[in-house]
């Protein structure tokens, strides 16, 4: 089975690397998981990362938002930055914490829902997403900065791209390599609990027809119905 | 009782809906407080009141404007330490999330997300969390000691007028370098015609099965006329068809209007978890598989340039002849 790079983790990988090709630099990827998530940073590797993190840790398993947070900020920590990307939120779980909580620990600001990213002199400046449009927002580096998938288009990586990943360096760091203790992270650190699960109520089986050309005329009389027509 | 603090956010000059929502539950479940941050309108205080608020703690400093998140992380921060609440209650919104994450790293506490229903049960919160947008849910609790920070989806509970009245507790300006990092210095109304996509009785939204920005027209036009408001899917605003603020979805709005007619969706699970909770769900699409049909009441298998110019037609002959 491949693994993908989340397509929002992808936009955040292009973004920085948009950035390192103006401004000059290397981007590293940071990633919490399975052994397997290996295969996720090669790709982001092959897309021109030039080293890559894996925090993997069976004392990691069952970590809550929080507790993923203090595994990364303790990694990123051991090297040097400018600025962090973060997906806005993964597309597994969609918390959308993660990024918050982990800005707070490295004690950096935080520019959030990113549509646009510049950095001007020792500034980062971010069109970020609102409801009633955007806002135009900077800060000093250095920054946390999350994106949402439409920012860009991820490059694929090239042939030379992926072959030149299986080079590259990827350090993998247990907990305590971090100098996290369990306590902090992982089942027993979470702070959260679910208490059950369970399917939410399902709709009744609607009606569903195929279009006999008179689709159109099946709707209207469908609203008709409703007395909306 | 319980005692709940509920950040009630202003947008545009505007108390933000979500959080009378959050407002009217809360006080449901024990005594509701609200915080009111940076500027707002003349009569937010008395509506807070109306909603359920028993004390506002305000602060209209210009800080909470200019600059993201970090003021207000700074006062509730001191507001729980003051008043020890059981639980803060956010909005899961932009501002909401971002103040929501910081407060949870710096008081080392539990955060829960999406929060769907919300109840007290032997003194613990139990909140309801639809995961992964439509496929299943959750309960969870937060087990940490002290205040409980959680997020509640917009249009999770109904904002109910209870015709009280709040006092106010005034809160000082928090100050310092650290809180102005994050400065803001624009912020530009992209404007959306026709009524509000939160507050339309009729939602008529457009996804990738329309194949191109152009044929967009084609859902403005029966939107126009239903009297209701335009969506989209997250895969066309990130093509930029149309703007961020028509997206229907987990990270765009939620709607609950009464008839929702969603043209060629095929129901991704995070466009599901935005518009789900609508009274009667319509949808066309050319793929009989797409999961959208499972979510509707009644839907037509079929190409949307045939199906809905023909119900454009039907409708203005119908409105016609009544």
């Amino acid at each position: 089975m491949s693994h993908e790079l989340d397509p929002a983790a992808a936009s955040a990988v292009e973004e920085a690397l948009r950035l390192v090709e103006a401004h000059g630099g290397e981007v590293t990827v940071v990633t919490m998981g399975m052994p397997n998530a290996v295969d996720e940073i090669r790709k982001a590797l092959a897309m021109g990362a030039e080293r890559g993190v894996l925090i993997s840790d069976p004392a990691l398993a069952g970590s809550d938002t929080l507790g993923t947070a203090k595994a990364l900020a303790a990694a990123i920590k051991k090297g040097q930055y400018d600025m962090v990307i973060c997906a806005t939120e993964s597309t597994d779980t969609y918390s959308g914490l993660v990024p918050g909580q982990l800005a707070e620990l490295l004690g950096v600001a935080a520019l959030t829902f990113a549509k646009k990213v510049k950095v001007e002199g020792s500034k980062a400046v971010v069109r970020r997403q609102t409801d009633f449009g955007y806002q135009v927002v900077e800060a000093e580096l250095p920054v946390l900065i999350t994106v949402s998938s439409g920012i860009n288009e991820p490059r694929y990586p090239s042939l030379k791209g992926i072959m030149g990943a299986k080079r590259k360096e990827i350090a993998t760091y247990s907990a305590a390599d971090v100098g996290l203790s369990p306590d902090q992270v992982g089942e027993s650190g979470a702070r959260e609990k679910v208490l059950t699960v369970g399917k939410p109520p399902t709709r009744a089986q609607g009606t569903v027809v195929t279009d006999e050309g008179d689709g159109g005329v099946k709707i209207a009389d469908f609203l008709a119905s409703l007395k909306v027509l | 009782m319980a005692k709940l603090l509920v950040y009630t956010e202003v947008s545009q000059g505007k108390l933000v809906s979500i959080g009378l929502e959050i407002l009217s539950r809360a006080a449901q479940l024990g005594e509701a407080e609200a915080i009111l941050l940076g500027s707002a309108p003349d009569d937010a205080v008395q509506t807070l009141g109306n909603y359920g608020a028993k004390t506002v703690y305000r602060c209209a400093d210009p800080i909470f404007d200019q600059h993201l998140a970090a003021p207000a992380v700074k006062v509730i921060e001191d507001l729980i330490s003051q008043q020890k609440p059981d639980a803060v209650l956010f909005g899961t919104t932009y501002a909401g999330r971002d103040i929501a994450s910081a407060l949870s790293a710096r008081l080392d506490s539990g955060a829960l997300t999406d929060v769907g229903e919300l109840e007290i049960e032997d003194g613990s919160f139990v909140a309801t969390i639809p995961a992964l947008g439509a496929s299943y849910q959750n309960t969870a609790t937060i087990t940490n000691a002290g205040t409980k920070l959680m997020l509640v989806r917009p249009k999770a509970f109904e904002a109910r007028a209870v015709g009280g009245s709040a006092r106010v507790e005034d809160v000082p300006a928090p100050s310092g370098a650290d809180l102005q990092r994050v400065l803001v210095t624009n912020s530009v109304v992209e404007k959306a015609e026709g009524p509000q996509l939160e507050e339309a009785n009729v939602v008529v939204s457009g996804g990738r099965g329309l194949k191109s920005a152009e044929h967009f027209q084609m859902v403005r036009d029966l939107a126009e006329l239903m009297g209701g408001a335009v969506g989209a899917t997250r895969a066309i605003v990130d093509a930029g068809w149309v703007p961020y603020s028509l997206q229907v979805g987990q990270t765009g709005k939620s709607v609950k209007p009464s008839i929702y007619i969603a043209l060629g969706i095929s129901g991704a699970i995070q466009h599901l978890a935005g518009m789900k909770g609508s009274n009667t769900i319509i949808a066309v699409n050319t793929d009989p598989d797409a999961p959208i049909f499972k979510n509707a009441d009644f839907g037509v298998v079929g190409d949307v340039f045939k199906v809905v110019p023909q119900l454009i037609e039907e409708i203005k002959k119908r409105k016609g002849s009544a």
